[in-house]
């Protein structure tokens, strides 16, 4: 193998598991050590600068970086990322102070948003400092799109989004609320300079089967039914319930049900439960609320008696796979079962929906209705209208819309300034020393042993009873300063620097996960066999270095190094040595 | 700060053939400076124990005073120990060996505590071939006293301070082959495919096995004008052969081309297979080793490998024909037979 380019930012990024993982490359450890150092308020803006919602993306975030951590590949459960963030979120005091200043003095330009999403908002977030005028329409009269439409207060309270997305209209954003969009061509009639589409995927999916008709009185729409329930037009719902769906959506609405007066509420799921598309935490919560979740059951008709909604009957089915892996659910054999309901909720997907956008005015669309983009910048095939969030690939989470946001941003500032847009800004990187002494860094080096810790509960009948009690209280500070220990800090990088060693082993012989082996090189398959434990999981690099003096090569394994330093502090001639390697992903202009 | 190793141990860490994975051999973290080779040979030693699977409470460790006889606290922490007294080492393994049979003895020493003050019992433990392992981490100094030369180290090499030898070195491993050890191998600390095969066959050897180990101090011998520095012995170790240990239950797997390999085949039924250098040498032959050693030290060369076995060494418990149960577990009943049996004997006497 060629030695490895450790000046190609890709490289040491891609070490800090969780930063990689994440959409919008928020860096992770970097706040994790702020909180365990009690700043808070400087862990919120590096999650701020990155991701725009921290308070409500460590109550709801998705956390694609989770299943990445590194801690998860050699401890049992990874880092509380998403719950260490609620954290800083939660004890940063006052930050006003700290947010960018919005210059009087305008460039000019008009930039039309249409949706008040959280793509929408990073978009405005982003280019409001560099002195566009940015107009805003949303339907509803208040900002943040479904984070406040869907996501209930009992897992985002009204506050915590109020604030966050507070922050951005306050940058002198002019909002249109109220304001449905209708036609684009209308839009493009005016002096904007871009559009960007932030409209989201608001269209629930139906279910037509036999009596859909009938009982519509008591069926819904899973993403009507929530927003109606936030903003108070639903407040009741039937003692028996049905939720058909496996999704997030399947769950909020549940767990909705059982505070609107649902008694006995079911999610009815048509596959296994192995490929239901909720996260396993959200699950978790439905279930701890009495909410059974039965699977394999796919709906076959709604039971309507005397024009009044009775229940529904469900078919049963396994699942079988060819030798593709390709599932068909087949019938059981076992016979229907009949489920009484009062109410009936669809939860089975969303799909964009542009109705508004005239068909003539050069923005393709697919067979599947998504509208041609292209992924880098997020441009369409008419140049001055951007698409980003859930509008641009169908739906996803806020954590995607967010990163979409930041680079249609800076798309923007390139076409309005009649740059390529396809010229991207390189990421920013900075290796910092942290040595401090012989046995001394500037990071807690040593590997805690503790085990994840739970964030407490509130409890069930008060929850159950008040629809805007929020369920999960958030860490503690203490408990969050001995959960922030758990990071492995895995931006620490170990720099390896081949003139330097003298191959006294010594390295190699502390390492306590065999990450380090010097042997002759090889190709890299089979280089990997040969190391002092096998490194299987290819999805980590392997480090090399060039040829030693005794024409070997060091060859460390990044999968399930611990960042202990340990390597470097018995190496005698300071061969390894550990950096902070901080790695920002550009956005269109310094933030903070 | 640190000198605190996670107990957390790569997720697919093989286990030998009883269960136990290598962390189970791992001693306390060690406080040698760091790059010291003496911790290389630890963990050489680390290896051979799990990789030949030993019980760990079946090996007692015994060490003499340095920063050598410091590291069996840095492993096998699951195994007997006894850091003994400045050179005393032999004695303490002798007394702990004829008490007990059924353990393995490893004794670690330096070149002080080998070649100074304990050149007296090293010099009577060869002679009576006590079943143990004896390992020299030798680097030319008394580390812990903060690197004076000591009696290993070569004519003209210089120190620290800049100060040429003046004494011609006493060679350890000479030594033991004058005085009849019935296993001689020399390695260094930085060629762990040589060492660990070594540590391996020197266990298995029933009788004395002596193994002097290069092993660099980084912080008092690793300068230039050093014989036992990193980059000197690299660049002066010509080595007698490729070793491979084959434990007993093994077939031979490897088989080097060229060159002409022999087996020599230990006394628990296992062998270390070698792949020759020097098609003349003969590992069963102790005039070839004395020759070979001599023409070495004349070509300013440091031979490392397998020098010499004595294939029908025959240990200290069977020269005095002692008992083949070990003293401690001889109940009362067998010591002190009682009246009857006393006075049988005094009869026979008459
Ligand atoms: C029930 C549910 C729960 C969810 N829970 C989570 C979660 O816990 N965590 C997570 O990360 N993600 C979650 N999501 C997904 C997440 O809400 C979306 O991915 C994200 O909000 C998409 O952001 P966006 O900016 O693309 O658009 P949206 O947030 O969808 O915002 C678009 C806005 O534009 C408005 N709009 C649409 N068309 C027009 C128009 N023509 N004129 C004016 N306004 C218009 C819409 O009403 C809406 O307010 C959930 C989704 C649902 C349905
Ligand atoms: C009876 C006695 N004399 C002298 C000393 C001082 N002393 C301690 S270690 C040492 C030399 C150790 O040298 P070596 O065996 O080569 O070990 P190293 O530290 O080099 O590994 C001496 C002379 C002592 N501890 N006890
Ligand atoms: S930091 Fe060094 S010693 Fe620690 S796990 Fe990583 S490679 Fe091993
Ligand atoms: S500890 Fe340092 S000098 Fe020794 S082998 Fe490792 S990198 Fe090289
Ligand atoms: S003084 Fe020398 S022998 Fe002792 S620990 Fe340090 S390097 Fe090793
Ligand atoms: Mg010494």
């Amino acid at each position: 193998m060629e030695p490895t380019d450790i000046t190609n930012p890709e490289y040491f990024h891609k070490v800090v598991d969780c930063q990689y993982a994440c959409p919008a490359h928020t860096p992770v450890p970097e706040y994790i050590r702020l909180i365990a150092a009690e700043r808070y308020a400087d862990a919120y803006m590096v999650n701020w600068e990155s991701n725009v919602f921290p308070g409500v993306l460590g109550r709801t975030c998705d956390r694609p970086c989770e299943p990445a951590c590194r801690r998860g590949r050699v401890d049992e459960e990874p880092v509380a990322i998403c719950r260490l963030k609620r954290v800083a979120a939660d004890n940063k005091g006052d930050v006003t102070s700290r947010m960018p200043v919005i210059k009087k003095q305008k460039n000019g330009k008009k930039i039309c948003l249409i949706g008040g999403g959280p793509a929408s908002l990073t978009v405005a977030r982003d280019l409001a400092p560099l002195g566009y005028e940015i107009h805003l329409y949303d339907e509803w009269h208040k900002g943040g799109g479904m984070m406040r439409t869907q996501i209930p207060g009992f897992r985002l309270p009204e506050k915590v989004l109020d604030e966050e997305v507070g922050y951005i209209l306050n940058m002198g954003i002019h909002t249109h609320f109220n304001h449905y969009v209708d036609s684009m061509k209308e839009i493009l009639s005016q002096d904007y300079a871009a559009v960007f589409v932030g409209t989201g995927a608001p269209k629930g999916r139906d279910l037509i089967l036999p009596g859909r008709e009938e009982a519509k009185a008591n069926v819904h729409i899973g993403v009507e039914f929530l927003a109606s329930v936030a903003f108070e037009h639903i407040k009741t719902i039937g003692k028996k319930v049905i939720i058909l769906g496996g999704g997030n959506t399947a769950m909020d609405c549940c767990r909705t049900s059982r505070r609107l007066g649902g008694e006995d509420v079911k999610v009815l799921v048509r596959s296994p439960f192995a490929d239901m598309k909720a996260s396993a935490w959200e699950i978790e919560d439905a279930k701890s609320e009495d909410i059974p979740i039965l699977n394999n059951m796919p709906p076959k008709e709604f039971v309507v008696e005397n024009g009044k909604l009775k229940g529904m009957i469900f078919g049963k089915v396994k699942a079988t796979y060819d030798a593709n892996g390709k599932r068909s659910l087949i019938p059981s054999g076992e016979p229907d079962v009949f489920i009484e309901a009062d109410d009936v909720i669809i939860a089975v997907g969303q799909d964009n929906a542009f109705p508004w956008i005239e068909k003539d005015l050069g923005i393709a669309f697919d067979k599947w209705e998504v509208p041609v983009l292209n992924k880098v910048s997020f441009q369409s095939t008419l140049p001055g209208v951007f698409f980003g969030g859930d509008s641009a690939f169908g739906p996803s989470n806020i954590i995607t819309s967010v990163a979409h946001g930041h680079q249609a941003a800076i798309s923007i500032d390139q076409f309005c300034n009649s740059k390529d847009v396809l010229e991207r800004p390189a990421p920013t990187t900075n290796l910092f020393k942290q040595k401090m002494g012989i046995h001394e860094w500037m990071y807690d080096s040593p590997v805690e042993d503790d085990d994840r810790f739970k964030v407490p509960h509130a409890r069930k009948e008060l929850t159950l009873k008040n629809i805007k009690a929020e369920v999960e209280l958030g860490f503690d500070v203490q408990t969050a300063f001995k959960e922030a220990q758990r990071c492995l800090n895995c931006d620490v990088q170990t720099v390896f620097s081949a003139s330097k060693c003298i191959e006294c082993d010594a390295c190699m012989d502390i390492c306590p996960t065999s990450s380090i082996t010097f042997t002759m090189n090889g190709e890299e398959d089979e280089l990997r066999t040969r190391l002092l434990a096998p490194a299987e999981n290819k999805s980590q690099d392997l480090y090399i270095s060039g040829e030693l003096h005794t024409k070997r090569v060091m060859v460390k394994d990044e999968d399930v190094c611990l960042h202990c330093g340990l390597c470097a502090e018995r190496c005698p001639t300071s061969a390894w040595d550990m950096n902070k390697f901080l790695y920002g992903v550009t956005k269109v202009t310094k933030i903070i | 700060m640190t000198y605190i190793k996670s107990k957390i141990r790569h997720p697919k860490q093989p286990k030998n053939s009883i269960g136990y994975v290598k962390a189970d051999y791992e001693g306390a973290l060690s406080t040698l400076c760091a790059g010291c080779g003496h911790d290389s040979i630890s963990a050489a030693i680390i290896e051979a124990c799990y990789e030949m699977s030993i019980e760990p409470h079946r090996l007692a460790k015994v060490s003499g005073i340095g920063c050598s006889s410091k590291t069996p606290t840095y492993f096998l922490g699951n195994s007997h120990g006894f850091n003994s007294v400045h050179g005393r080492m032999p004695s303490i393994t002798t007394g702990a060996n004829m008490a007990n049979r059924d353990l393995i003895y490893l004794g670690v020493s330096g070149d002080g505590d080998t070649a100074s003050i304990g050149l007296g019992q090293f010099c009577h433990v060869i002679r009576r071939n006590l079943n143990m392992t004896y390992i020299v981490m030798n680097n030319g100094c008394y580390g812990l006293t903060k690197g004076q030369d000591s009696a290993t180290a070569d004519f003209g090499s210089v120190n620290k301070s800049g100060t040429e030898n003046p004494f011609p070195a006493i060679d350890l491993a000479g030594l033991a082959l004058e005085l009849g050890a019935t296993f001689v191998a020399r390695s260094f600390s930085g060629d762990k495919t040589q060492l660990i095969p070594l540590i391996k066959a020197a266990m298995s050897h029933r009788g004395f096995a002596f193994l002097d180990v290069i092993s660099p101090c980084v912080t008092f011998n690793n300068n230039m004008g050093s014989t036992k520095s990193y980059e000197y012995v690299r660049d002066h170790i010509p080595a007698t052969a490729a070793h491979e240990f084959v434990p007993q239950e093994e077939e031979i797997l490897i088989s080097y081309p060229g060159g002409s390999n022999t087996s020599v085949r230990l006394h628990d039924g296992s062998s270390i297979q070698l792949h020759k250098l020097n098609a003349n040498w003969n590992p069963i032959d102790r005039n070839t080793a004395v020759n070979r050693l001599q023409q070495a030290k004349i070509n300013g060369e440091i031979l490392t490998g397998l020098l010499f076995v004595d294939k029908d060494s025959r240990d200290l418990h069977e020269v005095i024909n002692s008992v083949d149960q070990p003293l401690n577990s001889l109940r009362k009943e067998l010591l002190c037979p009682g009246t009857s049996a006393l006075n049988k004997i005094n009869d026979g006497l008459r």
